[in-house]
């Protein structure tokens, strides 16, 4: 991957082909590099052609949900009677997930380009690029990257803006980033209307996520049939994805493998496995909000949409987090819970009250105090927290409790018998 | 079924609505109420409480009924075992943090978390031992407080500042379940509006100063009314206790006030339950007045009214009712007539998001009304003609400054030790507004019936049977 490490031999390099090279951020260096000349092309296509390219391609959204990208674009109104927006999730906050930071530090024009050809294949005259509050540095290069390329005029008729998050997670769910940018409270809002119909000030909107974008100019250049092609698995799911692996392994970070990669050989060969004398325990292969797979089941999965939901998890954002065996799960469960207690939007009274109550549970549990009962009330908690709210935040914070309980048994009834030293928690 | 209507199933009920309608609207067209707490059908819909959760055929998940339009063949289960598991779980969340604090607190017996916990909730809390959240009570504006406690964060009083009354105050502050109903650091809950956030409120979170553990709701008898605060002709519940009234809370029309009166009509009601009332017919003699009965009260009117010819002057109260001052002109047709009213201006006050409703300037409830029977709004010059009138019939107008040669009369509810109408001839006790059934008309030309709350003191009687009676003895029957 380059930065800070060179790129592993099995790594398919495509997005993290600059990462580390600084030059790459300057629009001359960009342009030296062969920037800018997929949108070139594309400006000449018909925003149609440009949709169909990328539905050819079989991009899907790298945000989390992994929604057919050129799909999304084609749910634009056909007609166009009113101005049309795009708005670029840039507000990486889940735990465990730092590529897209990595993509806009590294090569901010990769995601500028892609986000005017995005523009134009939805015919929208205006997009956002709404980008986290933490992310300072990544802030200054887009910055920078933007008053450059402005300057030299690539983005015709189209105006792109970046619009600076507040530190709130929920922004990072589509409809609560279009409240934010409106300058809202960053709520998430009841669809039916979808974004299409009425996004962003109420026009129709499209949202993409920043590494879905940075793949846009790639596809364009190379063409559908050589990203469809990359694919080892399963032929819904195809292209390049990064996945940052954090937690207990001997080499953390970015790294760029082609969909259906198996996510042992990620681990292991390029990740350099656990600390010497540790063992594999736990994976949550796409971020917090997926639920945790056990060492089986990390060794068995193919690193794709399809293969991730056969595993019994998700492919999320691509946020791999490791837990060797020197890990409490219990602790770190309570850590995930706590997480979405403290971002919940309050909203929806199951995640208001539901993530709140659900860590105060894992809390006592850790503290010794624990009832017998407890793992069955968690478990009743998040059934009454999944799929009754406006977003998934609710659900994402019941699906680490609801796998951790199932797979990781033995250690809360330790906690719960007392064969556990308690765990102060502040 | 009727063209251009959806048809849909609720319950078992077939119901037939207009495109467009939503679940919770159709619902009640069937009599099912679906438990809901952010919905109201004042103010934007929030979808925020889920409480509305209900099971629709082929959705592959429950929906909330507040934000779900009908669609033709649609089959609503709000009582499926799904739904009714997806409710409880909601009152268990919204209990854990509630203080249950219900004997103390003023929104008992009409609370909807109290109505639903009992309905379908479950009678005890897995929370346990955990600490409940603890804001202390917030002074919002000059009528209303806050209790963050009890708060279920349905946002109704948030979207009522923001979108009806324009004026966003109100937010949702932090975040989880440390959020609780913030105030602008500047600001104060003081729209002239304002106080529909307390009959908003839900739950016991937002109070009335005013009713402040002054009555148990179960305690309150409730009569329609219409507001007497203006022309606008709100209307009103009264909540009277024990021939008391007590508060003053709107009574939803769409055509006139919606959900909402402005908090002028909302503290107009204290005159109502004034102690100093003039409790028996009052007649002159030997230059004094003396209590006395109706009989003789009637006689003296009659014997003055049949003695008399020429001019006679009606200064009459806009805040009578059309059937009182259709009879005091019926009873004075037989004279050269001028009736005319006077009507206290004030400042108005619009609700911005509610067309065509506002505290209005003219502060009476009956102007159009008496325009319309034929009170003019020249009151000087009619003041001016009752000095030389043959006789003058002031109706409930206590500060009316009525100089007269000839006889006067006096109909009202009280009158000041000072007033120029005790020197009257005679002097007859009326009800108010509380206490008798009549009619007003408002600014609009809209004629609204207000009933009878409370019984009126003494032998005091509704100024429309007084003047009626009159006018009968007189040979002056009603029309038909």
């Amino acid at each position: 991957m380059g930065y800070p490490h060179k790129s592993h031999p099995k790594e398919t390099v495509v997005l993290s082909q600059y990462f580390g090279d600084a030059d790459a951020r300057t629009f001359k260096g960009w342009t030296k590099r062969g920037g800018y000349e997929a949108l070139a092309q594309a400006l000449k296509m018909d925003p149609v052609a440009v949709t169909d390219v990328v539905k050819e391609s079989g991009l899907r959204g790298r945000g989390g949900a992994g929604f057919p990208t050129g799909l999304k674009w084609s749910f634009m109104p056909k007609e166009k009677k009113k101005a049309h927006y795009l708005c670029v999730n840039a507000d990486e906050s889940e735990p465990g997930t730092f590529k897209d930071r990595e993509i806009m530090r590294w090569t901010p024009h990769a995601l500028l380009e892609g986000t005017a050809i995005a523009a134009h294949a939805i015919r929208a005259e205006v997009a956002y690029i709404y980008i986290r509050g933490e992310f300072t540095e990544p802030w200054t290069i887009m910055e920078r990257a933007l008053a450059e390329a402005n300057a030299a005029g690539v983005f015709g008729t189209i105006k792109i803006h970046l619009h600076r998050g507040a530190g709130a997670y929920i922004c990072g769910e589509e409809t609560a980033l279009m409240n934010s940018i409106e300058g809202k409270r960053g709520n998430p809002r009841i669809k039916p209307p979808f974004p299409a119909a009425a996004g962003l000030f109420g026009l129709p909107t499209t949202i993409n996520n920043v590494e879905t974008l940075a793949a846009v100019p790639h596809i364009i250049k190379r063409g559908a049939a050589w990203y469809k092609g990359l694919c080892l698995s399963n032929p819904k799911s195809t292209g390049t994805k990064l996945f940052s692996v954090c937690g207990h392994v001997q080499r953390p970070g970015n790294y760029e493998v082609t969909m259906g990669f198996p996510l042992k050989d990620l681990l292991y060969d390029m990740c350099g496995g656990p600390p010497t004398g540790r063992t594999l325990k736990a994976c949550i292969p796409g971020g917090s909000s997926v639920p945790i797979l056990t060492r089986e089941e990390t060794e068995q999965t193919l690193l794709d949409y399809e293969g991730c939901v056969a595993a019994g998890s998700m492919l999320g954002s691509g946020g791999v987090i490791v837990f060797d065996d020197s890990a409490d799960m219990v602790y770190q469960i309570m850590r995930l819970a706590r997480f979405y207690a403290h971002e919940s939007c309050a909203q929806c009274t199951q995640c208001r009250e539901g993530t709140a109550w659900t860590t105060k549970i894992m809390e006592r549990i850790l503290a010794g105090q624990g009832k017998p009962k407890d793992l069955d009330l968690l478990l009743d908690l998040s059934e009454n927290m999944t799929g009754k709210t406006i977003c998934v935040l609710s659900d994402s914070c019941a699906a680490p409790i609801v796998s951790g309980i199932k797979k990781f048994r033995g250690e809360f009834e330790a906690y719960l018998a007392g064969k556990k030293q308690p765990v102060m928690v502040g | 079924m009727a063209d251009g209507l959806i048809n849909l199933t609720i319950d078992g009920a077939t119901v037939s609505v207009p495109p467009g309608t939503l679940v919770i609207e159709a619902a009640k067209q069937a009599g099912v109420l679906v438990p809901h707490y952010c919905y109201h059908p004042g103010l934007p819909v929030a979808g925020v409480c889920r409480m509305c959760l209900v099971e629709i055929e082929k959705a592959p998940k429950l929906q909330i009924a507040c934000a779900t339009t009908v669609t033709e063949g649609m089959v609503v289960k709000t009582q499926a075992p799904a739904a009714k598991d997806a409710r409880q779980s909601v009152l268990e969340f919204l209990l854990i943090n509630h203080p249950l604090d219900c004997p103390i607190c003023d929104q008992a017996g009409e609370c909807e978390l109290q109505d639903f916990v009992f309905q379908e909730g479950q009678s005890a809390t897995r929370f346990g031992e955990f600490a409940k959240r603890f804001n202390p009570v917030e002074d919002f504006g000059p009528d209303v407080l806050y209790v963050p406690n009890r708060c279920i964060l349905c946002t109704r009083c948030v979207r009522f500042m923001e979108d009806v009354a324009k004026e966003p105050v109100l937010n949702v502050s932090e975040r989880g379940d440390r959020a609780f109903i913030g105030i602008h650091p500047e600001a104060r809950l003081d729209h002239p509006w304002a106080g529909n956030v307390v009959d908003l409120c839900p739950v016991g979170s937002l109070l009335s100063k005013d009713f402040l553990h002054k009555a148990r709701a179960w305690e309150l008898d409730k009569t329609a009314s219409i507001c007497t605060g203006c022309s606008q002709g709100c209307n009103i519940t009264l909540d009277t206790r024990d021939e008391v009234v007590v508060r003053v809370r709107p009574r939803p029309n769409l055509d006139v006030n919606r959900y909402f009166i402005c908090d002028h009509g909302r503290m107009h009601y204290r005159w109502m339950n004034r102690g100093d009332r003039i409790e028996a017919p009052l007649v002159r003699k030997d230059g004094a007045l003396h209590a006395t009965d109706w009989d003789e009260a009637f006689a003296r009117v009659l014997a003055i009214l049949r003695g008399a010819s020429g001019k006679a002057v009606a200064l009459v109260s806009a805040g009578a009712s059309s059937e009182a001052l259709a009879a005091a002109k019926r009873l004075l047709s037989g004279f050269t007539w001028t009736g005319a009213f006077q009507v206290v201006m004030g400042e108005e006050a619009t609700l911005a998001g509610v067309p065509n409703l506002a505290l209005r300037a003219e502060r009476a409830p009956n102007a159009k009304g008496a325009e319309q029977l034929g009170y003019t709004r020249d009151y000087a010059p009619a003041l001016a003609a009752a000095k030389t009138a043959a006789v003058v019939l002031v109706l409930d107008d206590p500060d009316c400054a009525v100089e007269t040669d000839g006889a006067l009369i006096y109909l009202g509810t009280v009158l000041g030790e000072n007033a120029a109408c005790r020197r009257a001839e005679v002097i007859l006790p009326t009800a108010n507004v509380a206490e008798e059934e009549g009619t007003f008309t408002n600014r609009d030309g809209r004629e609204q019936r207000y009933f009878q709350a409370k019984s009126a003191p003494g032998m005091a009687q509704p100024a429309a049977w007084v003047l009626g009676e009159l006018a009968r003895a007189m040979g002056l029957a009603e029309v038909a």
